[in-house]
């Protein structure tokens, strides 16, 4: 178990390994992505309060689930590269954050074309909704440093600082506005609480979260080879994988 | 320890020979402050309901504006490189430099934020909220923010990525501080929200030094 572990930081190791776990999730994400669109979409109950508009919860929930454990699991990456000085942490850590970023923003855009419908309005200043545009910042900003910084090694350090330092904040965020709502309006979206929800219309929306999180895998293992590919190009393995894969070498 | 006063004792000394640098910030938080009522409203009735925000979002963007000059002085000139490699803990000379960066910030915006709050009609009642949550919470915006001033100095222009960086970073702050103003201007109570804040700023004094440290190296080596 601990060998096997040890294996995957090893970049040729993740590189020939990656390959069938990507595949694996890839077709996994797509039967479940398949199954839970149409299910969601044709097949589950109408809302009797929302009516048909309550369907982009199959997009919306998921990818909004996901976009917080990404943050999440840069943070973890990010403590694994500067404890253990792992360096295929902070190579699945920089193919996580473009993907985060673009599937917060997907969950805020579909949390807004949701709450025009139902609140009658594409923006609030709620509580989720804040500290959601927050993470999107956060992941602007780690962002940023990839781009500004020129030594790989420091955008790498620094970005897991700034994504340790980062996750601190995320509960922070989510409680404190609970009290600055308070004062300003009260919490009447509780469109996210599903307490009454049937069965019919949960088991899709699992499925859908389960192929997301497929999704990303597979995204997240092919970004993360092509980095392996370009940060080891010195290496005489990645020279004859090029070869191999007809390129310039 | 020692190593924290000598180091306070330099830092001061030489932020009172830099006179203008210490004038930037708030002279900045004064004209931010005069921006609102001239691009919102003059009317005092609607300055008082909204000052509490005001005065907290500028007190923000003074910090975050005088940031940038915490580690950029001593990363140009050398220093720096010479207060990591020096004996003893490093961390505490980092954390003197953070609180200097409070003594000449945070601490002169929050004696001179009575007088701008009276410009701005905030109610009487709510000035020691404003005094207190801006006392601890501009103490816990230089901690924070000491994390982006140490990554982005070695950057040439680290100042537009230092804001990107460390602006989420002092969202919960301001939401409290501004709170905690506002509940204060209404008669209510704010002790729950300053509670907030000072954990905050203790959390930020426990964490910061460290990962400023960190940061600081990171920057050092990369250069």
């Amino acid at each position: 178990m601990w060998t096997w572990f040890h294996k995957w930081g090893s970049p040729k190791w993740f590189y020939q390994m990656s390959w069938p776990w990507s595949m694996v999730l890839g077709i996994l994400a797509l039967v479940l992505l398949t199954i839970g669109t149409v299910w969601g979409l044709v097949y589950a109950p109408v809302d009797y309060q929302q009516g048909n508009s309550y369907r982009i919860i199959y997009i919306h929930v998921p990818t909004a689930i996901l976009a917080q454990s990404c943050y999440f699991m840069m943070a973890v990456l990010g403590t694994i590269s500067l404890v253990w000085r792992m360096k295929m942490a902070d190579m699945v850590l920089k193919s996580i954050v473009p993907f985060g970023a673009v599937i917060c923003l997907l969950a805020l855009i579909t949390g807004a074309v949701w709450g025009k419908p139902t609140w009658g309005t594409w923006w609030v200043w709620d509580a989720r909704l804040t500290s959601m545009l927050i993470q999107l910042f956060l992941y602007l900003g780690v962002l940023a440093i990839y781009n500004v910084m020129e030594s790989q090694q420091s955008a790498d350090k620094s970005a897991a600082v700034l994504s340790l330092v980062g996750v601190i904040n995320i509960p922070i965020i989510k409680y404190s506005v609970n009290w600055w709502n308070t004062l300003h309006q009260p919490a009447t979206f509780k469109l996210t609480e599903k307490p009454a929800m049937p069965a019919e219309m949960w088991i899709p929306l699992l499925v859908m979260v389960l192929g997301t999180y497929c999704f990303f895998g597979s995204q997240v293992l092919i970004r993360t080879r092509q980095e392996i590919l370009q940060r080891e190009r010195k290496t005489n393995w990645v020279r004859e994988e090029v070869k191999r894969l007809g390129g310039v070498s | 320890m020692s190593a924290f006063w000598s180091m306070l004792q330099r830092e001061l000394v030489v932020a009172y020979r830099r006179r203008t640098d210490l004038l930037n910030p708030l002279l900045f938080f004064l004209m931010v402050i005069t921006l609102f009522p001239m691009g919102v409203t003059p009317d005092m009735e609607k300055l008082g309901e909204l000052s509490a925000g005001i005065l907290w979002v500028a007190a923000l963007l003074a910090t975050l504006l005088s940031l940038d000059m915490m580690f950029r002085a001593d990363f140009d000139d050398g220093t720096l490189e010479q207060i990591l490699l020096s004996n003893g803990v490093v961390e505490w000379r980092v954390l003197a430099k953070m609180l200097t960066h409070w003594l000449v910030t945070g601490l002169p915006l929050t004696l001179i934020s009575p007088a701008l709050s009276l410009m701005l009609a905030l109610p009487g009642r709510a000035v020691p909220a404003l005094m207190l949550s801006l006392g601890v919470g501009t103490l816990a915006l230089s901690l924070i923010g000491s994390v982006g001033a140490a990554l982005t100095v070695g950057l040439r222009k680290g100042g537009l990525l230092l804001s990107l960086l460390v602006m989420p970073l002092f969202i919960p702050v301001l939401i409290f501080g501004a709170s905690a103003v506002a509940s204060a201007a209404l008669g209510l109570g704010f002790k729950i929200q300053l509670l907030y804040i000072c954990a905050i700023s203790l959390v930020a004094l426990a964490l910061a030094p460290w990962i400023t440290t960190v940061a600081l190296r990171i920057s050092v080596n990369q250069s």
